[in-house]
Formats: structure tokens, C-alpha cells, sequence
């Protein structure tokens, strides 16, 4: 039993970090109907950019935390101003443009990002400092650390503030409209350009986090560690019903809590003829499934609202 | 508004094609190699000798790549300076370094390229996965390759004349492994991860066997990639079958992180890897985490290498960095590939070929002779344990390695 709820806490701390880079996405598709591919990068750039910070901050002599916190709040300015740019020069100009051309500058601008990254900070790993308290407490016989704990906190209270963002202030409600249809948003007075420049803006800020939070917990950084990350979160808004925040949320915390579930029963479940090499599989078999049967996601409604 | 797609399965769409894209999204980042000799030599011009170098130069495993690079290189700036001859020519040698991600396909890819460019020789791959399918070119391009630090047992045993290496096979390395699991760390119920490729899925093979043979029960083996980071599932599984040992058969690059994992799952139980973990990066990437695991590394320790001192102060006054693993082995490769060519008076494959299969050179690393495979005699394997931020040697085993 203490397993399989250590088991839920691996897959509810990496859902978490799928659920912060999911709302990203599904933020864009939800308003523009794109992909924002690069997405994943700003994470990356999130990541070493508050590692790089955090270097320069610890000789400094300030506690741990502190000077985490010091990273997060350089890296977030960062990431919103490479979320700013991505959709200045890589999206606007194709806004009219036939879908799949958007589609393409994304996969462009990511590859962009990480070799500009590459360039920038190297090809090597880059370790996150050991000043943070590693030890772990017990719960149920399962362990935990601080970071771990304040990485779910965290993240449940960025995406409980997005969700009241959007349904309760102006510019919540300019981009529920915008989302809805712009053509009638423009006409109704909300300025659509800027709307949209704050959605990639407000997804870039918490790419910005989720890229501290991978580093914090892993302790590493990588100029390629955002493809793979970008990917599942991808996926993880996809399972959750793309253009849904709720969705994102219920989809990153679902696809995490698989993964690991996946990884820890699979050998068992099959008799030791899958091991948990099929993680991922196992990962992509249940998005499968559920799109088959539910080809919104699991609340995407809102998808077909705009078809 | 038009759109080319209808909205409701593009997801679904998107999902597939970004997971194709997955498969084939790192970049292809050739490295700068060497400007080659264009022209014909002239009568008394130098008789210029190309290598061919492969490892990985970018990506994960990059410093290790670039660690292996720079070995040869400082061989072949050694042979240069010391005004080496060949066949009573001075001979000027010349490094291509090609980048193969430690990526299979890749390595073909350049191994391809080395064949067309017609090298005298390959000193390579890194990769156990990268060498073997590189291997075949070569011998079909009629190239003699020598592997630095590619361990996996077949590259020696597909019966290709020209391979060779200077390093101990996961045989004798996971043989052990194995032994020193059950008999120094008294380890009986062991876990075993690796990373599904040939040189962790094979070390990890060599080392099931050896302990199986000495009596410890294999409680679960489990799988990762070497490009991830998120270890708790599996380590988590792990925990639950109440192991006493952690076997990893894979790179610093997972190994590292790995330990520190462990360490926040509360999971008391020491490590073992074989010579991938085996690097000074291990220590920064394990943190706190790193303390007290062991690994293992073919060869003697490099204090003990006649002249390992000097070549490690060498290394770093040229590179200003410090050897991360396989450079010594590199240098080797180099210095005993030049021997065979200066014995034989030629670059001829055909000519310095059966030298190299004969040859007893005192290498920097051990006292250099091959079996029939190719495979360097009576390689000595040493055991380390992590202390205090680094690896302090446990005892060597087998090889009477230093000459």
C-alpha cells in the first residue's frame, strides 16, 4: 500500500509540471486553434535561465529558498518577454495565413530557441545547486520532500488563480470572448492583439515556473530537456480536451499519475512481459483510448464549439 | 473561416505527428572536421596519415565525446611533435572528428562519410550502440577501427578483422561486477536497471549472469531511456521489492540523477554501475545523493598508470579541463594504431593490419596486446566507491595492467 501511494505522489508532483506547461498550450490552441510548439523551449529557457541566476545568486550567501526564488522571479520576466516575442514575430504576421502555416514557424521557433540555447549555455547538463533541504519526510509510509510538496502547492494555486483570471476579471473575459470568435470580439471592442499577447505572455509565466520546478526537482538542465517535456505536456492537455483549462489541469495530474502507475505495475500486470520501458506507451495507449472514444479530450467540449 | 483541417481530430492528428517528430528531432550538427589533406604529397613533403575520431560532440554524453577527442588529439599532437616515421618518411597525422549524438543512425551516417573520405584508420566510437553498426562499414570500407571505450562484447565477435579495443568487454567487466556485488558488498537480493542500449542493456546482461552465477536473486529488472530524468516510478518499484543493491547498467548522465533520486525516496540501498557512471560529472549531477555508491572501470586507476600523472597534468594545461573517463584509452588507441603503421612501414591497411594483431605495445593505459578477436588481454577492471566528491579506488581486479 505505501508503494502504490508513493506510486500517486512520483505521478501527482511530474503531473503537476505537465499540468503548468499544459495550461500553455491549451491557452493558445483555446484562442488562436494553434499549436504553439515552442511552447516546450520557453520551459527550457525558463529552466536555465533561473539556473544561471540562481549561480550568480548563491555565493551571495542567502538561504536556499531565497535565492530560488531570486531565479523564479528573473526567469518569469525572461519567458514572458520570449513568449511576447515568439507570438510578435513568429505568429502575428501569420495570423490570417491557412493553418498549417503557423504550424510550421512553431516548429521553427522551437528548433530556433534550442540551438540559440545550445549556444548560449552549452550542451552540457547543468546542475541545480544543493541548496534546498533533500530530506525526505514520511507519509504513509511514502516519501516526500519540501520541494515536492511545494511543487503541487504551487502549482494548484497558479492554476486556481489562471481559473479565476478567466472567469472573473476583464481581461478573462476579452479572452473567453476572443476565444469564442474574435471576428464578433473585435467588433464588441476588445482589442484581440492584445489579448492574445497576454495569453502567450501568462502561458510563458508559468512555463517559466514549471521550467524551476523540473530543474529544482531533477537538478538538472539541458538546451533539449524542453522537446520531450513540451511533448507530454502536449499530450497531457490533448487527454484533458485542448482550448480546456480545466482540462490541462485534470490532464497533466491524470497523464503523470499514468505514467508512474504504468511504470510501477506494468511488469506485474503483464507477467513480466512488459517491463517499464512501456511507460510511455502505456502513456500514449490510455490518450489513445480516450480520444476513440471521447475525441474532444476528456472536457473538451469547447473544441467543437469552434469547428 | 476556411480551414484545411476540420478542428475535432486535429489533436489526435497532432499527437501522432508530433510523436514522429520526436523520433527524428535532434538536429544534425556535424562537427568541424579537420581540413583533410587535398592534395598529392609531393616526393619529400610528409607522408600525411589520417584518422578518422567518433564519439558523441553534442547532446547529453557530450563531454564525454569531447573528453575522447581530446585524448587522441593530444596523441596526435604527441606523435607530430616527436617527429614520428613511417616507413622512414616522417609520417604528420591528421584527427577528422565526427559527432555521432551516440545516436546509432548517426553513427552510420558518419561512419559512411569516414569511409568515403578514405581514413587510414577510426579510432572509435564512444558507444557500444554506435560502434557496432559502425563496425560493419568499416570493415567493408576495409577501415581499422579501434574503439577507445565501446564495451559491449559483439563488436569484437561479428568476425571483423580490423576491430579492435584497448578497453575491457562488459565480460570481464560485468564478471566483476558481479563478484565484487556478492562478495565485498555480501549483496543478495539485487536490482537491476538499465538504459536499453547495447552497452547498458549488455553490461547489465553480463552482470545478471555473473550474479545469478554467484548465488544473489535478480528481484526485478527495470527500464529507462539515456535521455531521462524521472527515475521514482521505477525506483519506487524498486523500494517495494526490498532489494539490497541497485545495479545500473548506463551513463553518468542517468546514473547521477539516479542517485539522487534515490536519496529522496529514502531508499538507503548503494548503487553499482560499470565504467559509464564512472565519471567525475556522476559527482555534480548526483549531489549530496552521490556519497558512497561504487562503480567500476576496466583498467588501473590512472595514478597507477605508468606515467598517469604526467599525462593527466598534460591533458589539463592543454584543455584546461580535467579527464572525465576514456582519454587515456583514447591516447592509446591512437599511439598503438601509429605503432603498427611504424612497424609496418606503411598506412597500408593490408600491411600494418597483421602488426596490430601482433602487436605488444606499452601503452599508457596497460601493456597493449590482443587476442584473436581483438579484444585487448587481460584487462584489469577496478572498483570505486564515491567519497567525499570523488572516486577512491577499492582494489583492482584481474590484468597484470601496469607494464
Amino acid at each position: 500500500m505505501d508503494i502504490f501511494i508513493q506510486q500517486i505522489i512520483n505521478g501527482l508532483v511530474l503531473g503537476s509540471i505537465y499540468a503548468l506547461v499544459a495550461l500553455g498550450y491549451t491557452m493558445v490552441y483555446g484562442i488562436l486553434g494553434l499549436i504553439n510548439f515552442a511552447h516546450g523551449e520557453v520551459v527550457m529557457i525558463g529552466a536555465l535561465t533561473a539556473l544561471t541566476a540562481i549561480g550568480l545568486l548563491v555565493p551571495s550567501g542567502l538561504p536556499g529558498p531565497v535565492v530560488v526564488l531570486g531565479g523564479l522571479l528573473i526567469a518569469i520576466p525572461v519567458c514572458m518577454a520570449v513568449g511576447f516575442s515568439i507570438e510578435r514575430i513568429a505568429y502575428r504576421p501569420l495570423r490570417n495565413a491557412p493553418r498549417l502555416a503557423p504550424l510550421i514557424t512553431a516548429i521553427g521557433v522551437s528548433i530556433v530557441l534550442q540551438q540559440l540555447a545550445m549556444m548560449g549555455w552549452g550542451r552540457n547538463y547543468h546542475t541545480f545547486p544543493a541548496i534546498l533541504p533533500s530530506t525526505p519526510h514520511q507519509v504513509f509510509g511514502a516519501a516526500i520532500t519540501d520541494l515536492q510538496i511545494l511543487i503541487v502547492v504551487t502549482a494548484a494555486v497558479l492554476m486556481a488563480a489562471l481559473l479565476w483570471l478567466i472567469t472573473r476579471t476583464r481581461l478573462g473575459r476579452a479572452m473567453r470572448a476572443t476565444s469564442e470568435n474574435p471576428a464578433v470580439a473585435r467588433l464588441m471592442g476588445v482589442d484581440v492583439d492584445r489579448v492574445i499577447a497576454y495569453t502567450f505572455v501568462l502561458g510563458s509565466a508559468l512555463a517559466a515556473v514549471a521550467g524551476v520546478m523540473v530543474a529544482a526537482n531533477y537538478s538538472i538542465a539541458h538546451y533539449a530537456m524542453g522537446f520531450m517535456l513540451g511533448l507530454k505536456a502536449f499530450t497531457a492537455a490533448v487527454l484533458g480536451g485542448i482550448g480546456n483549462v480545466g482540462g490541462a489541469m485534470l490532464g497533466g495530474l491524470l497523464l503523470g499519475v499514468i505514467e508512474s502507475l504504468g511504470a510501477g505495475y506494468i511488469g506485474d500486470l503483464t507477467g513480466g512481459f512488459l517491463g517499464s520501458h512501456y511507460q510511455d506507451v502505456f502513456a500514449f495507449f490510455v490518450l489513445i483510448l480516450v480520444l476513440v472514444f471521447r475525441p474532444s479530450g476528456l472536457m473538451g467540449e469547447k473544441v467543437a464549439e469552434r469547428a | 473561416m476556411t480551414q484545411p483541417f476540420p478542428s475535432r481530430p486535429l489533436p489526435a492528428l497532432l499527437v501522432l505527428s508530433a510523436c514522429l517528430l520526436a523520433a527524428c528531432g535532434e538536429q544534425t550538427d556535424t562537427a568541424p572536421s579537420a581540413a583533410s589533406a587535398g592534395g598529392v604529397p609531393a616526393m619529400d613533403a610528409p607522408l600525411i596519415v589520417r584518422l578518422g575520431h567518433v564519439a558523441p560532440l553534442t547532446g547529453p554524453q557530450a563531454h564525454l565525446g569531447k573528453d575522447n577527442e581530446n585524448g587522441a588529439r593530444l596523441a596526435i599532437d604527441d606523435l607530430n611533435a616527436e617527429g614520428f616515421q613511417i616507413g622512414d618518411k616522417p609520417a604528420r597525422f591528421e584527427l577528422l572528428g565526427e559527432d555521432d549524438q551516440a545516436d546509432p543512425r548517426q553513427g552510420t551516417t558518419v561512419a559512411q562519410k569516414l569511409a568515403d573520405s578514405r581514413v587510414n584508420a577510426v579510432i572509435g566510437h564512444l558507444n557500444s550502440g554506435t560502434t557496432i553498426p559502425a563496425s560493419r562499414i568499416y570493415h567493408d570500407a576495409g577501415i581499422v577501427q579501434v574503439s577507445p571505450s565501446a564495451t559491449n562484447p559483439q563488436y569484437t565477435r561479428q568476425g571483423y578483422a580490423g576491430a579492435f579495443r584497448v578497453f575491457a568487454d562488459d565480460v570481464q567487466q560485468g564478471g566483476a561486477l558481479g563478484a565484487f556485488a556478492m562478495k565485498n558488498l555480501n549483496a543478495r537480493r539485487i536490482a537491476i536497471i538499465d538504459d536499453r542500449t547495447a552497452y547498458g542493456q549488455g553490461l547489465a546482461d553480463e552482470f545478471e549472469k555473473a550474479a545469478k552465477a554467484a548465488g544473489a536473486e535478480i528481484v526485478t529488472r527495470e527500464y529507462t531511456t539515456d535521455k531521462a530524468t524521472d527515475f521514482a516510478a521505477i525506483l519506487t518499484k524498486v523500494k517495494s521489492t526490498s532489494a539490497d543493491l541497485l545495479f545500473y547498467g548506463g551513463m553518468d548522465t542517468q546514473a547521477g540523477p539516479m542517485a539522487r533520486q534515490l536519496k529522496t525516496l529514502n531508499l538507503g540501498i548503494p548503487m553499482l554501475f560499470g565504467d559509464g557512471g564512472c565519471t567525475v560529472e556522476f559527482h555534480k549531477l548526483a549531489g549530496e545523493g552521490a556519497e558512497g555508491h561504487y562503480c567500476s572501470l576496466p583498467g588501473v586507476p590512472l595514478e597507477k598508470m605508468a606515467g598517469g600523472t604526467a599525462f593527466r597534468d598534460r591533458y589539463k594545461a592543454k584543455f584546461n579541463t580535467d579527464i572525465q573517463l576514456y582519454a587515456p584509452y583514447a591516447y592509446d588507441a591512437v599511439r598503438v594504431v601509429a605503432e603498427a603503421m611504424r612497424k609496418a612501414g606503411s598506412t597500408d591497411r593490408m600491411k600494418f593490419l597483421p602488426e596490430l594483431e601482433q602487436i605488444n605495445y606499452p601503452g599508457l593505459t596497460a601493456q597493449i596486446t590482443f587476442d584473436e578477436k581483438g579484444d585487448i588481454k587481460n584487462g584489469a577492471v577496478t572498483l570505486y566507491q564515491a567519497k567525499a566528491g570523488a572516486w577512491s579506488p577499492l582494489e583492482t581486479m584481474g590484468g597484470d595492467a601496469t607494464p
